[in-house]
């Protein structure tokens, strides 16, 4: 499904991750995922919370630049080939994948993806399901 | 050796008399070609006729780097435009470089002070001589060159670029003398170590350095790696570009070529003249300039004048080292950059806060230029392609304003310092002092 991700703009300081993090516990926010985009002088830290808006507001307030991005979590069983199963679906569906983190716990596996078009990706997986 | 005895060693009554002679005949020449000059000589209520002698200088206006901005393109230029044979442009700040024709007499004087230069050094027609300043609108390369040539040496006219096969060059042409950015001097040492090449293995015995600020450890070290001796040559395009003053066997400041570009000091911020020995910014007068003569240039450049006689025989005043600036101008790898420039190119930009830092280190022995900027947060993007774009598109502006590279970086919003009052823009970590 459809979510929203937060995207914080993050020069390559020591420590700077921390304090987005700090932030965040500050007000009660949880993160289920993040990653991190670098280039060598800054990256771009992306994170999936528990309060979108609120961890907007919050960051903003605290003078980062922040943006909202759409992007697909799903969730596939934690064994060998399926997620492969599904990426060749998406790369049928002309579904290109701009950049995607993943993690698995127990059974299960969590991903999200950035795809290049969300309606069309949204498509192809739901026709996965069928 | 000594290239043209009866000006370099000319006694200083004499000096004096040829000085005073010249500058009436500028004034003169000024007054009834350029308007610029004419109005503010009458607004000033003096006439050429004030003028009587080279003392008289004092009463006559400044001209600074903006009334070259402010005439542009050729609002200064005092020949008729079928005189002018040759131009070259320097820099400017807000996209308008400082334009400067020369006629064929300009041409000639040129030569001629850079043969003074090179015959200081040492430099005699049996040389084989490497000019690697830049050719074409800088100053440097074709000055440097036509100096080599009048002087009869044979010139190499390398430029700048690819510096394994300048050395290759160096050894096979038997090149005994260069002329580049000191520098770039250090660079091409590096590049012999890394040829597997030594001192041994070329035949360099004169440098002739400048173009940018140095020190005496550079020297030294310069001198100890390439195996010659390196020399100052001083010069600045607005009034002819090297060759206006230049260091003997003495090393003790650098001769002036005064009888064609007449020196002062000055209080920088008082205007007044000030005594040789006295540290203050360097006054230029072009005594017999054609086509864009200049009177009283501030050079912001800030050093001292030192008169007597030196143990060469030459009679002519010195300058001290370039102490500093009197402006905010930086010099980077022999490019003349100014803080207000990157701003201009930043304030087209609705992508960035208009808050930035420059930073200039050496790495090796180059200069770089580090372009801190802050991302306006309505411009921040989760897509890095597009970051990186932005980044692109500030970095080939700058390239093309400032006509060297600099290395953006893209920095939070809010994240640099903020001043009162006018702004820090630079930090200089090349400790030159």
């Amino acid at each position: 499904m459809t979510i929203k991700q937060v995207s914080v703009f993050l020069e390559n300081r020591t420590g700077r991750i921390n304090e987005v993090t700090k932030i965040l516990s500050r007000h009660d926010i949880n993160m289920h995922a993040f990653s991190m985009a670098e280039t060598p002088d800054f990256g771009i830290l992306r994170l999936i919370v528990s309060d979108v808006d609120k961890a907007v507001e919050i960051l903003r307030n605290a003078d980062f630049a922040v943006m909202l991005t759409d992007v697909i979590h799903l969730h596939c069983p934690n064994k060998a080939g399926a997620l492969g199963e599904i990426l060749e679906h998406l790369a049928t569906a002309d579904v290109a994948i701009e950049y995607m983190y993943a993690f698995a716990e127990g059974d299960m596996a969590n991903i999200v993806v950035r795809p290049s078009d969300i309606e069309r990706c949204e498509q192809a997986l739901a026709a996965i399901s069928e | 050796m000594i290239w043209n005895p009866n000006k370099e060693c000319m006694s200083r009554d004499e000096m004096h008399a040829l000085q005073s002679k010249r500058l009436q005949k500028l004034v003169t020449y000024v007054y009834h070609n350029v308007p610029f000059y004419r109005n503010k000589m009458q607004a000033m209520d003096i006439s050429p006729e004030d003028i009587r002698s080279i003392d008289d200088i004092v009463k006559l206006p400044f001209t600074t780097k903006q009334d070259l901005r402010d005439n542009y393109p050729y609002g200064l230029q005092a020949a008729p435009a079928s005189e002018i044979v040759r131009v070259h442009a320097s820099s400017g700040t807000t996209g308008n470089p400082t334009i400067v024709g020369y006629t064929r007499k300009d041409l000639a004087v040129w030569s001629e002070v850079m043969a003074r230069c090179l015959t200081a050094y040492g430099v005699t027609r049996d040389d084989t001589f490497s000019v690697a300043y830049g050719y074409g609108l800088f100053t440097g390369g074709l000055g440097a060159h036509y100096g080599v040539e009048n002087l009869g040496a044979t010139v190499i006219p390398t430029s700048t670029g690819n510096t394994e096969k300048h050395i290759r060059l160096i050894r096979d042409l038997k090149i005994s003398g260069i002329a580049c950015t000191p520098s770039y001097a250090l660079y091409l040492a590096e590049t012999l170590g890394k040829m597997g090449l030594t001192k041994e293995d070329i035949g360099l015995r004169i440098g002739a350095f400048g173009a940018e600020p140095w020190t005496e450890n550079m020297r030294k070290e310069i001198e100890e790696r390439l195996g010659l001796k390196g020399y100052n040559i001083y010069g600045l395009s607005e009034i002819m570009g090297p060759g206006v003053s230049y260091e003997c066997q003495e090393q003790n400041g650098s001769h002036i070529c005064e009888d064609h570009f007449y020196p002062e000091i000055i209080n920088p911020d008082t205007l007044e003249q000030l005594p040789h020995g006295t540290q203050g910014e360097l006054v230029f007068t072009t005594l017999t300039k054609e086509g864009m003569p200049l009177l009283r240039y501030r050079t912001k450049d800030l050093c001292t004048l030192m008169e007597g006689e030196c143990a060469c025989g030459r009679t002519s005043v010195r300058m001290g080292r370039i102490m500093g600036r009197s402006d905010d101008m930086l010099i980077i790898r022999g490019i003349n950059v100014f803080p207000s420039q990157v701003e201009s190119v930043i304030l087209e930009m609705p992508e960035f806060e208009p808050q930035y830092m420059l930073v200039v280190d050496r790495a090796g022995n180059l200069d770089t230029l580090q372009v801190q900027v802050e991302v306006r947060r309505d411009f921040f993007n989760d897509d890095i392609g597009r970051m990186l774009n932005m980044k692109k598109k500030l970095a080939d502006k700058l390239k093309s304003v400032l006509s060297i590279s600099a290395d953006v970086r893209l920095m939070e919003p809010g994240s640099i310092e903020r001043c009162q009052g006018k702004g820090k823009h630079v930090i200089d970590n090349r400790k030159l002092k």
